[in-house]
């Protein structure tokens, strides 16, 4: 219901309803953009100019004057960059594990549960329910549920299928496997929308033209359901790759698991280092940039943007 | 003709799936029933207290850190929806130059990395000296916001009919009593759609809150100063009351959207 | 199985005792049909009446509750779409979007792994005159373009039985008439059996070599177009296929001409081997076009019917012929067709008039008029909606 905008991000393009040219629009628009250039676009530009700062000549910690000290760059590169290789690769394989739990069940409910849709409304309101519990609570029952006293590691220990000193908190699995978890409904949900559009009859007219049930799903359904793959799979990477609750050391991460996001909030709010913390963020944001125009145009889904 | 094994497969795998997505939700409601200490780790016993005396003196922060969440969600969501809903209906029905580059720039704040976009609001209000409280969560909180209620409430003008609006001037009515009697009913459940998403997303914001907080606590910044040395059960029962409360509000939404299309085609 | 080879040429298809039930209702009830192999066979009937839903049975897209279908003499019933000889042109041509019109026609002939599949779907667009566009997509055709593709896609795959699910329904009149004509060529040149399915009278009489009129599931009569047209079993298929006056009388007796029936006092003549019954009574017909207007009561004759006098209450000039409404006492409202041999009419509303035929035009109906609802063809809103009262519709 409400967490169909994400749904937005996969609607065809609107029929253009007529459209006037009025100096109401700009009264309409400018409230709004001020305040995104002022709390978005400025707080950007901030970052830039921090990354760059070089430390107080007679400061404290914590102080920075303006410079262009593009060596921040560097010293950020060479000290974190098993931290920024992380964080993709948990991002990419955290996406990739949510792409193929979550197709099946975008499917079912938008093509195989379209006879009865109450039972398609009640399903995406479970698939929406994780929401309605915090962020933090929902990583953090998961964590006392792979904790090493809970009941189901322990039995897993007890039957020989974990060996006696293994942990599953603090290491890349749990780390993964919470990022997959919380976001499974970004991923499903776009998913959901463009299955639930798919006309059956393609797949029929497959079916005739002597495809075989796998066939037609390799060469028609995925194919046409590339808008919602594109949006989840956007949708799902970018926060993954920034996430830093689930990798922390109070949840599902430990010491080698740290990801870009926990270094740069220590650098903000523990270590005081701002242009560090700013440099890394601009990295950051940089590199998924690059990464998602490209695989946008790959896709051939420039219009999604 | 029989039902082969294959029709089954998809069903199963979905409600094996639904199932493992509810776990920790249900681990959170059964232990917001745990007679516990101070940490809700270990299972003591099962009570009802917590439930009844959610706000004691023991844990009071909680109640306060929660308290101090919805303020900053209502304040939100009435600012960023009402800037959204502007800019959706300027976007979708007036024609003025950079509307293309207008759209990309609205969809840049869905698709930052909340780091990026907490780090770069410290960042700024630091350069500018503004001290971190109350204030500048919100100012955080409606940023993010706007641009969701705009694609939100973007689908909805965009399937409003034109037509409609036609017939309410043919029919006499002015600018204004057109869109308060005509628009603005049919967006209303588009509006409330996106308000709604704005709540939620201010409420169980953390990132971005994080950076930009100081001393106050919001809800979920408790639960991660808390949860090193242990989250009263207090904390699983305000959550699972939001939940419960959320999990009504929208399946009641739904069967009655449901009922009434019913209703509806079996008139026809 | 049908991978890799064209079939040879069309092939026998055969329905035998299908019923299909959906939760509620049955779509097909004891549906028994031999369409022989290169004929042109339309299925025909009004929404609803089971004809999409026999199509879906014979492609695969659905399974019957009961029988068999046999494809050539293999029984094809358990075998899923993918797996049969039979292509299909859909409705909505269904033509895959992501993929361009070449790719599109030569999905079928790739899925099968059959040679130089990009030449012959270049040479199927040719034939249907459209190989200039083979790079675009499906949406940057027209609605006549995108069905010649939508047959193309299907023919190049030389299918044992090509099934046409009402392709020409979206397109205009003009087109459609041009459609109607190629598709018939391009059957006749191939050599394909093809079953259309339509609600189309006019366009099933056209092109068909055998028609099958469904009602409610099951076939009501099956035959060549004009034997279907001028000698209908039941006043479904005189109603459907055409107009029809109908009368209910009582036979009198046999001449030897044919048996006698007494309409509200006058007698009609109808030939014995163009009557169902022959005793009792029993609904006779006879088309519009085949009445003749008098101003003054024509000479007895035995060769003719004569029914009159009637008041003209209505004149219809459609260009091709003038439509008049005769209102005979006792025997209800006649339709009568007459060509326009000559500008202007000269009967005009009003006027009174007598109404006759050939008795060798005449035809006698299945129907028990006991059980069917008495068919007058109304054309006033008035009666019809007071017989939807009476019918309890």
């Amino acid at each position: 219901m409400a967490f169909a905008a994400f749904s937005t991000s996969t609607a065809p393009v609107a029929a253009d309803t007529a459209r006037k040219s009025s100096p109401v629009a700009l009264l309409l628009l400018l409230p709004g953009i001020l305040y995104l250039v002022l709390f978005f676009l400025t707080p950007l530009v901030s970052l830039l100019l921090t990354s760059f700062k070089a430390p107080a000549e007679f400061g404290d910690i914590g102080q920075f004057d303006y410079a262009f000290r593009w060596e921040n760059y560097v010293e950020v590169i060479t000290t974190y960059w098993p931290h920024i290789i992380r964080s993709f690769g948990y991002a990419l394989t955290a996406t990739f594990f949510a792409l193929i739990i979550s197709y099946p069940l975008a499917y079912f409910i938008g093509v195989k549960a379209r006879r009865w849709p109450l039972l398609q409304s009640l399903a995406l309101v479970l698939v929406v329910a994780p929401f309605f519990i915090s962020f933090l609570l929902r990583t953090l029952a998961w964590k006392q549920i792979f904790s090493d006293e809970s009941f189901l590691v322990t039995s897993l220990k007890a039957v020989s299928l974990l060996a006696p000193d293994a942990h599953v908190t603090g290491t890349a699995f749990s780390v993964i496997f919470g990022l997959t978890y919380n976001f499974i409904p970004f991923m499903t949900l776009p998913l959901y929308t463009t299955l639930e559009r798919l006309d059956v009859r393609y797949l029929e007219a497959g079916s005739d033209l002597y495809a075989s049930p796998f066939e037609v799903f390799r060469k028609v359904t995925i194919p046409l359901s590339m808008p919602g793959i594109v949006a989840g799979t956007l949708l799902t990477f970018i926060p993954a790759a920034g996430d830093y609750i689930n990798a922390s050391r109070e949840f599902l991460g430990g010491t080698g698991t740290q990801m870009i996001g926990n270094v740069i909030e220590a650098n903000f709010l523990v270590l005081q280092n701002f242009p560090s913390g700013a440099a890394l963020s601009i990295i950051l944001m940089s590199a998924i940039l690059v990464l998602v125009s490209i695989y946008v145009k790959k896709s051939g889904t420039e219009e999604l943007l | 003709m029989k039902l082969s094994f294959g029709k089954w497969v998809l069903p199963v795998y979905s409600a094996l799936a639904l199932l493992i997505l509810m776990i920790p939700i249900g681990y959170t409601f059964v232990y917001s029933f745990n007679d516990s200490l101070k940490s809700n780790i270990v299972w003591r016993g099962f009570t009802f207290d917590k439930w009844l005396n959610v706000c004691n003196v023991q844990n009071g922060a909680v109640c306060e850190a929660f308290g101090n969440s919805i303020f900053i969600a209502v304040v939100a969501t009435v600012v960023a929806t009402t800037l959204g809903t502007m800019i959706a209906i300027a976007i979708v029905r007036y024609r003025f130059k950079f509307r293309s580059q207008l759209s990309l720039f609205l969809f840049l704040p869905m698709a930052t990395p909340e780091v990026v976009l907490g780090a770069g609001l410290a960042a700024q209000f630091l350069s500018v000296g503004v001290p971190k409280d109350m204030l500048t969560i919100i100012l955080a909180h409606t940023m993010f916001c706007i641009s969701f209620v705009v694609v939100a409430v973007k689908a909805r003008v965009a399937g409003l009919d034109p037509a409609l609006e036609e017939a309410g001037r043919d029919l006499y009515g002015s600018a204004l009593q057109v869109f308060l009697r005509i628009t603005f009913p049919l967006l209303l459940p588009g509006i409330l759609a996106a308000a709604l998403l704005s709540f939620a997303l201010s409420f169980d914001d953390f990132i971005i809150t994080n950076f930009n907080s100081g001393a106050v606590t919001t809800f979920p910044k408790y639960i991660w100063i808390s949860a090193a040395r242990g989250i009263p059960a207090e904390a699983n029962v305000l959550a699972s009351a939001v939940f419960i409360l959320a999990l009504v509000v929208v399946v009641s939404v739904q069967v009655s959207g449901t009922a009434r299309a019913k209703r509806l085609a079996k008139m026809n | 199985m049908a991978t890799g080879t064209f079939a040879e040429s069309g092939a026998d298809l055969e329905l035998v005792g299908i019923h299909k039930r959906f939760p509620g209702f049955t779509a097909i009830d004891d549906l028994n049909l031999t369409i022989p192999a290169g004929s042109f066979f339309a299925l025909l009937g009004p929404s609803g009446c089971g004809k999409t839903t026999t199509l879906r049975l014979v492609a695969g897209l659905e399974t019957p509750t009961a029988g068999r279908i046999l494809l050539g003499g293999n029984d094809v019933t358990n075998q899923k779409s993918f797996q049969r000889p039979v292509n299909t042109v859909f409705q909505s041509y269904a033509l895959f979007p992501h993929m361009t019109v070449l790719e599109n026609v030569a999905f079928g002939l790739r899925r099968r792994k059959m040679a130089a599949p990009l030449d012959k779907a270049h040479e199927v667009l040719r034939l249907v005159e459209l190989d200039h566009l083979a790079s675009r997509r499906p949406q940057q055709l027209s609605g006549g373009q995108q069905q010649r593709v939508a047959l193309a896609r299907a023919i190049v795959n030389r299918p044992a039985l090509l099934l046409l699910d009402e392709p020409l329904g979206a397109l205009d009149l003009k087109l459609r008439r041009q459609m109607q004509l190629e598709l018939k060529t391009i059957q006749e040149d191939v050599g394909l059996t093809f079953l259309h399915v339509t609600h189309d009278q006019e366009e099933a009489m056209t092109m068909a070599d055998t028609i099958a009129v469904m009602n409610k599931g099951r076939i009501e009569q099956m035959g060549a177009p004009q034997e279907l047209y001028e000698l209908p079993r039941t006043s479904f298929v005189a109603n459907f296929l055409g107009q029809s006056n109908l009368f209910t009388g009582p036979v009198m007796g046999t001449t030897s001409a044919g048996i006698s029936v007494d309409i509200a006092g006058q007698k009609v003549v109808v030939p014995i081997d163009r009557a169902h019954r022959t005793s009792g009574e029993i609904t006779i017909g006879v088309r519009p076009e085949k009445l003749t207007l008098h101003s003054s009561k024509p000479a007895r004759d035995a060769g003719i019917n004569v029914m009159g006098p009637g008041r003209v209450i209505d004149v219809s000039f459609s260009g091709v012929s003038t439509q008049y409404l005769v209102d005979v006492p006792g025997a209800g409202k006649l339709v009568v067709f007459a060509q326009n041999m000559t500008f202007g009419s000269d009967v005009r509303e009003g006027d009174k008039v007598w109404v006759s035929w050939t008795i060798d035009h005449g035809f006698g109906l299945d129907d028990d008029p006991a059980e069917a609802p008495r068919f007058s063809p109304d054309l006033d809103t008035h009666t019809i909606a007071a017989q939807h009262l009476v019918e309890g519709a």
